[in-house]
């Protein structure tokens, strides 16, 4: 505090002094600025944004990689007409909109046990540690231990299911109905820790009088959670959507370890299908026209968001 | 003093119940691990046993020291985690610094084009990277890989959002003194905001350790591999040696998991905070 104070008086005394010095403290500050951004800026446009009109300018050629770039040809929008017929990448399409079904449903019950473990529960520490461990722990090796858990014949679920008088539990990802829905358990299982910490920050925001008003008027629990706790957390919620939805259509290492996109292409999302094309088959023309599909897809839903958001987000 | 005792019970008996639902989460981890110590033939008996009958430490030895130079592998992921995370701070910081504390021109049009970054998954750009780096010579290097992950957009927003606390009047007064941006960066910034660089350091520390994209995609030669890429082909060629794949898999996570048991409370709250003022 008295250092604050110190600083204020000192402020005012050279102020004039920097007045006179403004120009050339002008151009410091801007040269300072440009320095400290500069690694951040030269990587990000190396690495990003080149690469991004590298891809644009190869999506209209049939360029395929082993037979070097002199041999591609201009093929305008050829690539992006052949998607449209490609039933494979409809498939992937298909397949990432469902996965963005876990994204509600992973907030929903982060949402309800934030709200529990925040008030109700003793450790409350500790539990923050468990549920989350899974979003820390590597998809290589989560991947790997859930190949097992869900093995058809003798993994430890379904022999659980079977012991509990299910005589014919699903195949999970052995079968092409039940693989997503597998994919999509262990998303909203690795996914819920990140929503549950995001939450809890959240209701520490939500300043307690109005709980307090609202017991005053009796409100019941349910009527409080539904009044005051989901209003006041709509920004966070908001939040957590665009993130999620931009993260479910991220969601590649978790696909290649656990199905390779199988059985069939039951679990290719757009992702896999763009590594598979331009890493497998070489399609480096074809795979780029994939990845700009669904760079403007992205943008589009973002958009969206961000229109919606006015009508539903209270700030 | 009776309604007090009555509001505990309620506590008591949800907590229990959370602690179920927690066993969730936990279990996998606990199979694996136990899965790991035991007898092949014991991997899925079944009522499930926990605590093997019959510990096999000697599954790690086989994994560890058998036709797999596992230890080299690890030697190559801590490698590319350490020199990715110094370097991505460094980076990150001096980006944050700049954009929150440096006023000068264009700088919030620049801070929207990092950010915008983002929405770019890194598949979309895959294959333009892949002609760059052989052209630059830094496919199957682990410098490319190192270079790969260390211009974070998340690590920069999340310690702008830190950075932006610091009061303006720190960075006033030093300059009064003749404090150039740079002294004031590295004497007055980077001290106060050790707890959000530890805090960006062990998220990158993860992240990068358990990056499969990047080495499947950037590495070729074996022995530059790093672990996570060796566990899924070492799973993908022992066929049914399920405790040694468990054994593999329970190597590669635990040092992360001993990472976020010490820095939990740096994790949970950057990321609380890094998300919430977003």
């Amino acid at each position: 505090m008295a250092e604050n104070e110190a600083t204020t008086a000192y402020q005012s005394n050279t102020h004039k002094q920097q007045l006179g010095r403004f120009k050339s403290t002008k151009f410091k500050e801007n040269f300072a600025g440009y320095m400290f951004v500069a690694p951040m800026l030269i990587g990000t446009t190396v690495l990003i944004i080149i690469p991004i009109f590298i891809a644009l300018a190869v999506s209209f050629t049939d360029w395929v990689f082993i037979s070097g770039f002199q041999s591609a040809n201009f093929v305008g929008l050829e690539n992006f007409k052949t998607m449209a017929q490609d039933a494979p990448f409809i498939q992937s399409v298909v397949n990432n909109i469902w996965l963005i079904l876990a994204v509600p449903l992973t907030m929903a019950l982060s949402l309800v046990l934030a709200v529990v473990i925040n008030k109700n529960v003793y450790f409350k520490g500790f539990f923050k540690v468990i549920y989350f461990m899974p979003y820390i722990s590597s998809i290589v090796a989560i991947a790997i231990v859930f190949q097992l858990l869900f093995h058809p014949s003798y993994g430890p679920i379904n022999e659980f299911l079977m012991s509990i008088g299910i005589d014919n539990p699903p195949k999970w990802l052995a079968d092409s109905d039940w693989a997503l829905v597998s994919v999509i358990i262990i998303t909203v299982w690795t996914s819920i820790g990140f929503n549950l910490i995001i939450y809890l920050a959240g209701l520490q925001n939500i300043p307690a009088d109005l709980y307090e008003a609202a017991e005053m008027d009796g409100a019941s629990a349910w009527v409080k959670f539904k009044n005051i706790t989901v209003p006041m957390l709509s920004p966070t919620t908001f939040f957590l959507l665009i993130t999620g939805i931009i993260y479910s259509f991220k969601s590649f290492e978790l696909i290649v370890v656990l199905t390779e996109g199988g059985p069939g292409y039951s679990t290719s999302v757009i992702v896999y299908y763009l590594y598979e094309q331009a890493f497998e088959n070489l399609k480096s023309g074809y795979a780029s026209a994939i990845a700009i599909t669904l760079l403007g897809m992205l943008l589009v839903i973002t958009a969206i968001q961000w229109i919606g958001q006015k009508k539903w987000v209270n700030y | 003093m009776n309604r007090l005792r009555r509001l505990n019970a309620k506590k008591v008996i949800i907590t229990i119940i959370m602690f179920a639902i927690g066993l969730l989460f936990l279990m996998p981890f606990i199979w694996m691990l136990s899965a790991s110590l035991k007898a092949e033939t014991n991997v899925f008996s079944y009522p499930i046993e926990w605590i093997p009958s019959d510990w096999k430490w000697d599954n790690y030895r086989r994994v560890w020291f058998g036709e797999q130079p596992f230890i080299l592998y690890y030697w190559n992921s801590i490698k590319v985690t350490v020199l990715t995370t110094l370097l991505s701070v460094t980076v990150s910081a001096m980006a944050a610094y700049g954009f929150s504390k440096i006023h000068f021109k264009g700088r919030n049009a620049l801070f929207l084009i990092v950010l915008a970054t983002f929405l770019i998954p890194a598949q979309a750009i895959l294959v333009p990277q892949f002609m760059m780096y052989r052209v630059l010579n830094l496919f199957d290097t682990h410098l490319g890989l190192i270079l790969l992950n260390s211009f974070s957009v998340l690590g920069t927003f999340l310690l702008r959002q830190f950075f932006s606390s610091i009061q303006d009047d720190y960075i006033d007064a030093a300059k009064m003194d003749g404090a150039s941006h740079f002294t004031i960066f590295y004497k007055v910034v980077v001290p106060m905001m050790i707890p959000a660089i530890s805090t960006y350091a062990i998220l990158r520390f993860i992240w990068t350790w358990n990056d499969y994209q990047g080495p499947l995609i950037f590495l070729r030669s074996d022995h530059l591999s790093t672990i996570q890429l060796a566990i899924e082909r070492f799973s993908t060629s022992s066929g049914e040696l399920y405790s040694l794949i468990m054994a593999g898999s329970v190597s590669a996570i635990l040092p992360l998991i001993i990472i976020f048991i010490i820095g939990q409370k740096y994790v949970i709250e950057g990321i609380a905070r890094g998300g919430v003022k977003g």
